[in-house]
């Protein structure tokens, strides 16, 4: 009984400490304004990627080499975006209301994978050009 | 002896706690965040101590039963001193850290006192359950906690982002740790535990180690910006 009221409420504060967590590193990247360059490679041409692109823009981060060790946020914010999906699945016959949260989330998403992608071309090109000076 | 699948994840979580550990040093917060480093360095001596004992006395040994059940307590007092340094951060303004101290000391008597009597008082299971059961409690009593200092921080419109993510990222790893510690005693002798539970203990080291590389020390977020819908 106890050890089932228990696993009732971690579950709970779980998806609400996860929510939070992932939410915090998107607002955390919110500050960061996408370069012309990224845009472009993404596809990218409204102010802000959409949800669609967030496939996309994973399989890029997996072919631009990780050299800031960024690889923990990728994944953090991807599992966040899987879980609203599955989020969205549920709720749209149940309370259909919540959909556009859920999306608006979702492209917060898809912001910090364009946000990663930005770093890690840019870091890339200056590694080149500083092999390339010497 | 340990399968292959369990020396891989071994190996990962020794590896993460040990890169964490040197991340916190690097960004110089041994003595800010000294019970943080304290509790990497626990972690470190307790996988090296379980794969002594694995080698020793094998995988399914009571010696490395006994041994897992109570290093993982001894774990968890540790991330209740972690708590209570996250505590002292969001109140050091109010200059109410011994109370602080006061208060983490007597609830974790008392979650052990009542962890034992829950035990002791059923007939039916062996007072040698009560490890499974304290794990299961105190890291209950640290969710509770976790939330009661999120609730705090939410009210006094904390905004500082390393504080912010060291916090939730706790809450996360406690409130995995309860559930799952419930869930091993509702259904116990289950292969998947043996993966599961080490695989969780990733997440803290990974976290804190993107924490103190990542953000700033100076960096501000509003609270506000993570609990309200969409800001």
């Amino acid at each position: 009984m106890i050890a089932s009221l228990i696993c009732g409420i971690s579950s709970l504060t779980l998806l609400q400490f996860f929510v939070s967590y992932s939410r915090s590193i998107i607002a955390e990247s919110r500050g960061h304004k996408l370069s012309e360059q990224a845009r472009e490679i993404c596809g990218i041409t409204t102010s802000s990627p959409d949800v669609e692109h967030f496939g996309r823009l994973n399989q890029l981060i997996a072919l631009c080499p990780e050299v800031d060790d960024d690889g923990f946020k990728v994944r953090t914010v991807s599992m966040y975006f899987y879980l609203l999906g599955f989020a969205k699945t549920i709720m749209s016959w149940a309370f259909p209301a919540a959909n556009p949260w859920i999306e608006a989330e979702r492209g917060g998403c898809a912001y910090v994978a364009a946000v990663v992608l930005d770093r890690r071309i840019a870091r890339n090109r200056m590694i080149v050009a500083d092999l390339a000076s010497h | 002896m340990l399968d292959p699948v369990n020396y891989a994840i071994w190996l990962a979580v020794l590896l993460v706690e040990i890169f964490s550990f040197v991340c916190l040093l690097r960004q110089k917060a041994f003595s800010k965040h000294f019970t943080l480093v304290f509790y990497l360095c626990a972690c470190v001596a307790t996988d090296i101590g379980s794969y002594s004992i694995i080698h020793a006395s094998g995988y399914e040994s009571d010696t490395y039963f006994y041994f897992y059940f109570y290093s993982q307590s001894l774990l968890t007092i540790c991330l209740y001193f972690v708590l209570m340094n996250l505590y002292s951060h969001v109140f050091s303004e109010m200059g109410v850290a011994k109370y602080i101290r006061a208060c983490a000391l007597l609830i974790l008597g008392g979650t052990a006192g009542i962890s034992y009597y829950l035990v002791a008082v059923s007939s039916n299971r062996m007072v040698t359950h009560f490890v499974a059961e304290l794990g299961q409690n105190l890291y209950f009593v640290g969710v509770v906690l976790t939330y009661l200092l999120w609730g705090a921080m939410a009210k006094l419109r904390e905004n500082r982002t390393r504080l912010l993510q060291l916090v939730l990222s706790m809450g996360v790893y406690v409130s995995l740790s309860a559930g799952s510690y419930a869930m091993n005693n509702l259904y116990p002798n289950h292969t998947f535990w043996q993966y599961f539970f080490p695989v969780t203990s990733i997440w803290l080291p990974l976290s804190w180690a993107y924490t103190f590389t990542k953000v700033p020390a100076d960096a501000q977020l509003a609270t506000a910006r993570v609990l309200a819908p969409n800001q």
